[in-house]
């Protein structure tokens, strides 16, 4: 087990250090940069734009700028954003638990509904109800979030009236309620398209599990369905679905770029989508980290999972 | 905005709503806003909030940093300047408590010394008296080294600041700038006694939790969401009268309009109502929606070197071709005014007599064919091996330019001219693309304006062109020699009537040079609920809360 660790720890660190370099390029090479914003600024001489160039360190080679970056990092010192100077962990921070919350919910919405969806599709294979479940998740899946989104404003708000038209909570308000209020419509719709691809994946797994040679032998011992079912299939076929747990594990933390826009949410996809229109390269490099570290845990997070539920696979 | 009667220009919201109607500006706003007066049922104390929904998220909220238009909304409300500019564009004093000119001997006849006496009964948010030094130390500050610091233009001129007396400092600039006094109008005032302490001004607590001497204190921020900032009832001047003040951010436009239609906000902020849905607001029960001007400027730009543009003929012939009514109307919804200069028309400055351009094809033919430029076999027309033909860019992804330009391509070419459109991202298009003129022609709509003042030696002066070694933004490359003098001539002059003929004249020389040929002025498409009083739209600041100070509810 910890030579594993050991070992995954080394993957790990090569995976960010390129994953960071690839990053910082990418970023770097965009056309622009941070103080493109200021081009049309008449008040802003090309002698000021050369002078906050300076200050932020944006005239070193680019390189330089890097292991700059890099050196600081391994200190702990994420850097500071170009757009208000605060330290990236603390604006990452203010954005973690907006993104936890919508995220939180609508995966969990999402693995609870996809998974009944997808055990009962397999189990009532080519049945109306798995011809629905098909075809729903396939519109789920082609139409765009932002669409679901506006049309669900446009009918659950402006034309029902049932739920607010976005927004984490009304201003002056704030309680669980109220929350929970707002909560409803973006979750629902964040969660459209995960219990699509959720139910797809349970589908597929139970119809595995049901024509393993165990089922054979326990329907040949009598053993009734139901029990089947729960007790031999269910439990096979969730296995893979820990791997795609342990890939979800990101996404929870990292924020939905369109849902949180569209519902004005104030989560970390949308902190990442302006801090790139700025080209506020301390933060976008912050969130890129951020993420990596998470893909790195989440997947390790799911061996070590499969390691424990499941006697066949030894981590070595 | 003053209490006290120490002040020699006391001027209110009152004031600002007079000169509003008397401006003709009025027409702009809906009468019931201008129907009651505006004084008479201010609360006794300030009562509710204000929802501002905003495009662009706030986040620098020290004044003096480099900051974006909608972090002015937050300047305004919890910083003072020295002197603010009203909606006609004339200078009111703010914490100084007279504007100086050359006749009450603030300035010095040679424009070089500048004497401010400021107000003796203004505190800061924590109490401390603010005095002289908080001046000397913001107009340091600015100029510091390494402080991340906004526009330095004119600030870098200023030397041997001296405090007089807790009320009055003086200084000496380098030459005579007329302009800095405008400039002083977006200069707010921060604590000495909070910032010297900071080690590192760039990343101080103070820039996430302001302490300025504005009619709103910081309350908190909710980062990617919203700020709050409440009343300062110590606050010298009238107002404000609303409890709370919330900036919201809505990053998608089509949310924006529709939190406002579903009421989740209470007045449009930057960037306003898209045109597009002008027509549907207007008919939105308990809402009030009016066009405000703006100080941008969308022109057909011209890059002045290229062998196609050298010629007037040619310039005058296409600015005849275009079409602009049926560009406003058929293309921007009625929203933008068209106009004949780069000049603002709430601008003090703005000279109402220049030519009226015409739309008339044949004209522009018949000056073509005068000039010389012929038909050839491809239809195109050329004249001395040059071709009548160049390529147009603006900011890809823009569909309303894109097709502004489309439609262009089509009259143009019926005029024999070909014209190629190619694009480019914001971020390729405004960086060397368009400060080292590698372009043909661009649509572009832009301030040429700092502050309120007419001074556009960085956009029109020949020492201006970055292509060649320039300082300023000439991207053109236009260079007229009496635009020069009158331009070097306006910047040393502080009298606002001399200025005003100097820079009516430039206009002239422009509106007949046609560097670039003049499509509209923006205006927005403000939104707010009926109810809000004293909202007041100031063109020639960047913000429509640059008096929220005024704001309140109908009881």
């Amino acid at each position: 087990m910890s030579a594993f660790l050991l070992n995954r720890l080394f993957q790990s660190i090569v995976l960010l250090v390129i994953v960071s370099i690839i990053g910082f390029t990418v970023l770097n090479l965009m056309p622009g940069g941070p103080l493109a914003q200021f081009g049309l600024d008449p008040g802003m001489t090309q002698k000021d734009v050369e002078r906050l160039a300076a200050q932020l360190g944006l005239n070193r080679p680019l390189w330089i700028q890097y292991l700059d970056w890099a050196w600081r990092l391994m200190q702990g010192d994420w850097g500071h954003s170009f757009r208000d100077g605060s330290s990236v962990l603390a604006v990452i921070g203010r954005h973690l638990l907006a993104t936890l919350l919508l995220m939180g919910t609508s995966t969990a919405l999402a693995i609870a509904a996809g998974t009944w969806i997808g055990i009962r599709g397999a189990t009532h294979r080519y049945s109306l109800f798995d011809y629905c479940a098909t075809v729903g998740a396939m519109v789920a899946l082609s139409v765009p979030t932002f669409w679901f989104g506006l049309i669900g404003i446009y009918i659950f708000t402006l034309k029902l009236g049932w739920v607010p038209a976005g927004n984490m909570y009304t201003i002056g308000d704030g309680s669980v309620l109220d929350y929970l209020h707002h909560l409803i419509l973006p979750s629902m719709v964040l969660s459209l398209v995960h219990v699509a691809i959720w139910s797809r994946y349970m589908r597929t797994a139970t119809l595995d599990a049901l024509s393993q040679d165990f089922v054979k032998t326990a329907r040949a011992k009598g053993v009734r369905e139901r029990r089947i079912l729960l007790k031999h299939v269910i439990g096979n076929a969730l296995l893979p679905m820990i791997t795609l747990a342990g890939m979800q594990l990101p996404s929870i933390l990292t924020g939905a770029l369109v849902t949180e826009t569209v519902f004005t949410w104030p989560g970390m996809g949308r902190l990442f989508l302006d801090s790139l229109g700025y080209s506020d390269y301390p933060v976008v490099m912050g969130l890129l980290i951020f993420s990596a570290i998470l893909v790195v845990l989440g997947n390790l997070i799911a061996d070590i999972v499969i390691a424990t539920v499941d006697p066949r696979i030894r981590l070595a | 905005m003053t209490k006290g009667s120490a002040t020699t220009s006391s001027y209110s919201r009152r004031d600002a709503l007079r000169m509003m109607a008397i401006g003709g500006a009025a027409g702009l706003i809906a009468p019931n806003l201008l129907g009651k007066p505006a004084h008479a049922r201010t609360p006794t104390k300030p009562t509710g909030r204000v929802i501002v929904g905003l495009g662009q998220e706030p986040t620098v909220f020290n004044p003096l940093m480099a900051h974006i238009e909608v972090d002015d909304g937050v300047h305004f409300s919890v910083f003072d300047a020295l002197f603010r500019i009203d909606p006609q564009g004339v200078i009111q004093p703010n914490l100084a408590v007279e504007v100086p000119d050359q006749k009450n001997g603030g300035i010095s006849e040679d424009g070089l010394k500048w004497r401010i006496r400021l107000r003796d009964d203004v505190r800061w948010h924590d109490g401390k008296p603010f005095s002289a030094e908080d001046v000397k130390f913001t107009l340091e500050l600015i100029t510091s080294p390494n402080f991340r610091s906004w526009r330095t233009a004119g600030h870098a001129l200023v030397r041997d600041i001296t405090v007089l007396s807790p009320t009055e400092i003086s200084w000496r600039m380098e030459e005579a700038f007329a302009p800095y006094l405008s400039f002083l109008t977006e200069t707010f005032i921060v604590p000495k006694h909070i910032l010297e302490k900071e080690a590192n001004p760039n990343n101080a607590a103070f820039n996430q939790a302001p302490v300025g001497t504005g009619a709103f204190k910081w309350g908190k921020r909710v980062a990617g969401d919203h700020l709050e900032l409440v009343a300062n009832t110590e606050y010298f001047g009238d107002g404000p009268h609303i409890e709370r003040l919330v900036f919201k951010y809505i990053p998608d436009l089509t949310v924006l309009y529709t939190q406002f239609k579903s009421g989740d906000i209470d007045l449009v902020g930057q960037p306003y109502i898209t045109p597009d849905h002008y027509v549907e607001a207007k008919t939105l029960p308990n809402r009030v929606v009016t066009l405000l001007p703006r100080t941008s400027f969308e022109s057909f730009y011209l890059n002045l070197e290229r062998p196609q543009f050298k010629e007037l003929a040619v310039r005058e012939a296409l600015y005849a071709a275009i079409d602009k009514e049926a560009i406003i109307q058929g293309l921007y919804y009625g929203v933008p005014t068209p106009t004949e200069t780069f000049m603002p028309r709430q601008s003090f400055f703005f000279n109402a007599n220049l030519p009226l351009h015409q739309f008339d094809l044949n004209r522009a033919g018949k000056i073509l064919d005068q000039a010389g430029w012929a038909k050839g076999a491809d239809g195109i027309r050329a004249k001395n091996g040059v071709r009548l033909s160049f390529s147009n860019s603006t900011t890809s992804g823009d569909p309303l330019r894109e097709q502004l330009q489309q439609f262009l391509q089509q009259t143009f070419a019926q005029l024999g001219v070909e014209m190629k459109i190619s694009n480019l991202p914001a971020a390729v298009m405004w960086g060397e693309f368009w400060m080292q003129s590698q372009f043909d022609s661009v649509i572009v709509g832009s301030s040429y304006l700092i502050g309120a003042d007419p001074d556009v030696t960085n956009r029109l002066h020949s020492r201006s062109i970055g292509a060649k070694g320039g300082r300023g933004s000439n991207n053109a490359q236009y260079a007229n020699p009496e635009v020069d003098a009158l331009l070097d001539k306006g910047a040393r002059t502080f009298d606002p009537e001399a200025r005003r003929a100097i820079y009516s004249r430039v206009q002239e020389l422009v509106r007949r040079d046609l560097p670039f040929l003049p499509l509209y002025q923006s205006n927005s498409v403000e939104g707010l609920k009926k109810g809000i009083n004293g909202f007041v739209p100031n063109g020639n600041t960047r913000t429509e809360s640059w008096n929220a100070l005024a704001w309140y509810w109908a009881s």
